[in-house]
């Protein structure tokens, strides 16, 4: 079996995967991430969002050997150690999730519009952003106020966002 | 109020695992020595099985077991069933059909499993499936409820001729005709209720391990209810002895109904966790939940409303077929007939409404409860009758429903509810004002200079909730009883446990379960954990469904702390040398009245559990309390939404301008999350009325199989929403609590219809309203005017 090398949340990862493997799989079956979430099997849900080399990617559509010598961040390497990234503590002040499923992703999205758009995003600007994640739980209401206020807050530049990118 | 207590918007103890990525759902558990499953199905909707052969995937690499429908009968695996006995207004049972967890000799819907793989991996069994060769009768199939009952309709099952499982009634027949004899205006209206999928976003999942040294199971699974999971997997399956089987429901992503009923897939799961000696994984794929999972609603209704020259309602007058899919699921009896046949009355006083509900067999996926379950239903056949009703007579939509609400309380309905209190008045004023309705002309006049049509729609809904008292529903048929428990349990530190029947899979229990006890205790809501999901630690319970975990689980809980508290204070006598009627219990102390001595919570735990100063003889040490409570009356939220959309005429393309919900939950625990749960509930009640709508074809195809073709509701496809309250408690439960877990996707339906057939002029929508049929209908009524 193929050999894939590459940087998960800042760790070196060496791993055989089966050319098929998903990076999903590899993330959640090999390396025990698990909260990096299977929520569709047509890359419409958006529940498996990661960054790779810095951008959101639906790691359910790429193949674990094409992140070879990549860098992945998951929701699990977001926060710094007990503080959490400015993202997270907006999605919890504001009631941006319910039952938690859609959220790593939602976050992860989240925080690359930010990276793309910047701090000031427009509910309209995030509706449209949000296109590639479903949420079945909150109607999006809490999550656009979540985005909106979490990217402003990245604004402010806390540390916590720089570390974990 | 506390800062913590009832009424304040705590944020919510569970989401730090959630954000930071260390939920534990079924599917990021992993047991040693696991394999995995994977289900074969099949891809007609209705074929006689001729033939399996299954050898050359069993030589397949990596393969454990592969087995079918006669291994499961061989081992006397029982069938699936429907908990609540319906009968047919001619007093004979409905006609319930065998439902085995793997089809044998005929496959009843595209998707029914038809055998399994058990492999070392997954892609081992998924690869082995592609090896099982199974021969198929094709036989003719019916997936249209109105076509069911018809002479040449394919036969689903023997038992049940022209596939019709009951036909039910409701009400005084002979009083209705009366009523409509004597109408002066009679509003009449064809409706399809359309079917949904409810698409939680965590797909199912079990786990089923066999230990066997003790002869005993262990089931890891996506269930709203773990007890009556293991109730039904023992007692009617016959997999294991009640005490033998432990169900663990860990985080849930979400239910909406279609997580409370117990499934073929987790049955076998335990069922070929014994056959092959280790621990069995299953996994649903959401193209596969598109097809096994039970979907909602799909209801055919015909309906009529008499009216009085005044406008008052005499009488409803409404004929359903309900679809029930290829076999009955576990609630899909109750929820076509009492849960929404009782509901029709609105927030209305109708003298007269007589209901018929026929339930038909389809080569369908099973049909059961989603987020609402019959009041949506309900609520649609009653707002748009009333609203059309008005449109006919030219009464204002709000004077019409003013005219006609229930004012005094308790009010009984003719169809068995009795409505205990509410301020319907209050709640549409309260919407009117929030919506600016006094501007709406001015705001049409300018949608109209843009070349736009602007329609505003009212829902006056009302739901059954905190479902419910028991021997009620067990007059009406219902196999359980619908009380919740719950278990305070005490720590010699002061720290709390409370247990619970309830289940959260997304509405935040950790966080207003706590707060409730830190309330009534005085401690801090850190020093509170809640334990729920687990038939080893919580004794029984009855799961989360129907608005009920407030009303009825957080019951329990209040009444265990009044145990609780009671013991507590014996204790404290003791400890302050006091008598028991004069220990004051307040803010988490214990003061002897009229004295400055006083002890702390932690202290008077601490001596329940040393019992060092009171006689063992006159009081047991300890400090646990458990409590089952069984509610006096169904609870019932209401309230007026309204709906304003502008339409593009051209295109059809409709745009919610703006959303405003009022609803009457009673006492609010957690304002933040009571708001989340209506948002998401308005959300699912405009994807049923805009975008949603599963579809099979006439050979039982399901064309809408996948999150590609099947429209869910994303986040530019929806507005922010206006939420406001209105408060009259709830008189039959300890905390007031009503319920707010459905009223958004049973609201919301009507008032969209009502808005878009308000701003084109027609009555011809069907939902999903898509701009094709927004554009079809506005090009029909256009034509009708030119002639």
């Amino acid at each position: 079996m193929p050999a894939v090398s590459l940087t998960v949340n800042g760790k070196a990862v060496n791993a055989t995967v089966e050319p098929r493997t998903l990076l999903v799989q590899l993330l959640r079956e090999t390396l025990r991430l698990t909260g990096t979430h299977v929520g569709c099997d047509t890359s419409q849900c958006g529940c498996c969002v990661v960054h790779v080399d810095g951008k959101a990617i639906k790691s359910c559509t790429m193949l674990a050997m094409q992140a070879d010598g990549a860098t992945v961040l998951t929701i699990e390497g977001l926060a710094n150690g007990e503080e959490l990234h400015p993202m997270q503590e907006a999605f919890r002040e504001n009631h941006g999730l319910q039952c938690g499923f859609c959220t790593p992703g939602m976050i992860m999205t989240a925080v690359d519009m930010v990276n793309r758009l910047g701090h000031e995003l427009d509910e309209r600007t995030i509706r449209e952003e949000l296109e590639g994640n479903i949420c079945r739980c909150t109607g999006y209401h809490n999550i656009v106020k979540s985005i909106a206020a979490g990217a402003r807050a990245m604004g402010t530049g806390g540390p916590s966002q720089q570390a974990a990118e | 109020m506390s800062a913590n207590g009832i009424g304040a918007a705590v944020r919510r103890k569970e989401d730090f695992r959630f954000i930071t990525g260390k939920g534990q759902y079924t599917d990021d558990i992993n047991r040693p020595g696991q394999s995995y499953i994977h289900f074969l199905r099949s891809p007609h909707a209705h074929a006689k099985i001729t033939g399996i052969y299954i050898k050359a995937a069993a030589a397949m690499p990596g393969v454990l077991a592969v087995l079918i429908g006669a291994d499961l009968a061989a081992d006397k695996v029982g069938s699936l069933i429907c908990g609540w006995l319906i009968h047919s207004k001619d007093g004979s049972p409905m006609k319930m059909a065998p439902h085995p967890a793997i089809a044998r000799d005929k496959a009843c819907f595209v998707g029914d499993p038809v055998a399994v793989v058990i492999a070392e991996t997954l892609a081992a069994a998924r690869d082995a499936a592609e090896k099982v060769q199974v021969d198929y009768e094709v036989l003719p199939a019916v997936a249209d409820p109105a076509k069911a009952q018809t002479k040449d309709a394919p036969q689903v099952h023997e038992v049940a001729p022209r596939n019709t499982i009951y036909q039910w009634h409701l009400g005084d027949a002979k009083a209705v005709d009366q009523a409509f004899k004597s109408a002066a205006h009679v509003t009449k209206l064809e409706i399809v209720n359309n079917r949904l999928v409810p698409n939680a976003m965590e797909p199912r999942a079990a786990i089923g391990d066999y230990d066997s040294g003790t002869s005993s199971f262990t089931l890891w699974n996506t269930t709203q209810n773990p007890h009556v999971a293991r109730l039904v997997i023992a007692a009617f399956v016959g997999m294991a002895p009640e005490h033998k089987l432990r169900v663990i429901a860990p985080d849930v992503g979400g239910g909406f109904g279609s997580k409370i009923f117990i499934y073929p897939e987790e049955v076998v799961c335990l069922w070929a966790a014994k056959k092959v000696g280790r621990p069995v994984k299953w996994v649903s794929e959401r193209s596969e939940a598109f097809l096994a999972d039970a979907h909602g609603r799909d209801h055919v209704t015909h309906a009529e409303m008499a009216l009085d020259a005044a406008g008052r309602i005499a009488a409803l007058r409404v004929k359903t077929v309900a679809n029930i899919g290829a076999y009955m699921s576990t609630f899909s009896s109750c929820v076509p007939t009492y849960l929404y046949a009782t509901l029709l009355s609105g927030q209305y006083d109708i003298p007269h409404i007589y209901c018929e509900v026929d339930a038909v067999y389809t080569n369908t996926a099973p049909v059961d409860a989603y987020r609402g379950a019959g009041r949506p239903e309900a609520t649609f056949v009653i707002e748009r009758l009333i609203e059309v009703s008005a449109r006919q007579l030219g009464v204002a939509p709000a004077e019409m429903r003013r005219k006609n609400f229930v004012d005094k309380f308790p009010h009984q309905t003719p169809v068995i509810m009795a409505y205990d209190a509410g301020d319907y008045d209050a709640s549409l004023e309260k919407a009117l004002e929030l919506a600016d309705f006094k501007n709406f002309a001015k705001r049409k006049r300018e949608s109209g200079r843009n070349g736009k049509l602007r329609g505003l729609g009212f829902s006056a809904y009302i739901e059954a909730c905190g479902i419910a008292p028991s021997q009620a529903v067990g007059s009406l048929g219902a196999g359980v009883g619908l009380w919740e428990s719950a278990e305070v349990r005490v720590n010699p530190t002061g720290s709390v446990e409370i247990l619970t029947g309830s289940h959260s899979h997304g509405q935040g229990h950790e966080t207003t379960f706590a707060q409730l006890a830190a309330a009534r205790l005085g401690i801090p809501i850190d020093d509170i954990a809640v334990v729920h999901g687990d038939t080893d630690k919580v004794q029984f319970g009855m799961g989360t469904y129907g608005s009920r975990s407030g009303a009825v689980g957080m019951s329990a809980i209040a009444k265990a702390l009044d145990k609780v508290e009671a013991k507590a204070k014996k204790v404290a006598s003791h400890l302050l040398e006091a008598a028991e009627t004069d220990i004051v219990f307040k803010d988490g102390r214990f003061t002897v009245a009229g004295t400055d001595k006083s002890a702390a919570w932690s202290e008077v735990s601490l001596h329940a559990y040393i019992a060092h100063k009171f006689p063992g003889a006159e009081l047991e040490p300890g400090l646990k309390e458990g409590a089952f409570y069984d509610p006096a009356n169904f609870t019932f939220p209401a309230g007026c939404h309204i709906c304003e959309v502008e339409i593009d005429p051209d295109t059809g393309v409709t745009r919610i301008a703006n959303w405003v919900a009022v609803d009457d939950f009673g006492v609010v625990v957690n304002p933040m999350i009571v708001e989340g749960q209506v948002h998401g509930g308005i959300a699912q009640g405009i994807g049923q009325a805009m975008l949603e709508g599963a579809v099979y074809d006439g050979n039982g195809q399901l064309v809408t199989g996948s999150l590609m073709d099947y429209t869910m509701p994303r986040a530019d496809n929806l507005p922010s929403f206006t939420v406001g309250t209105t408060v009259t408690k709830c008189p039959s439960n300890p905390l007031g609590i009503k319920g707010c877990g459905e009223a958004g996707a049973i609201a919301a339906p009507a008032a969209v219809v009502n808005a878009i057939t308000d701003a084109i002029g027609s009555e011809e929508i069907t939902m999903p309203a898509t701009p094709q049929v927004v554009w079809a209908a506005i090009r029909k009524a256009n034509a009708r005017a030119a002639k």
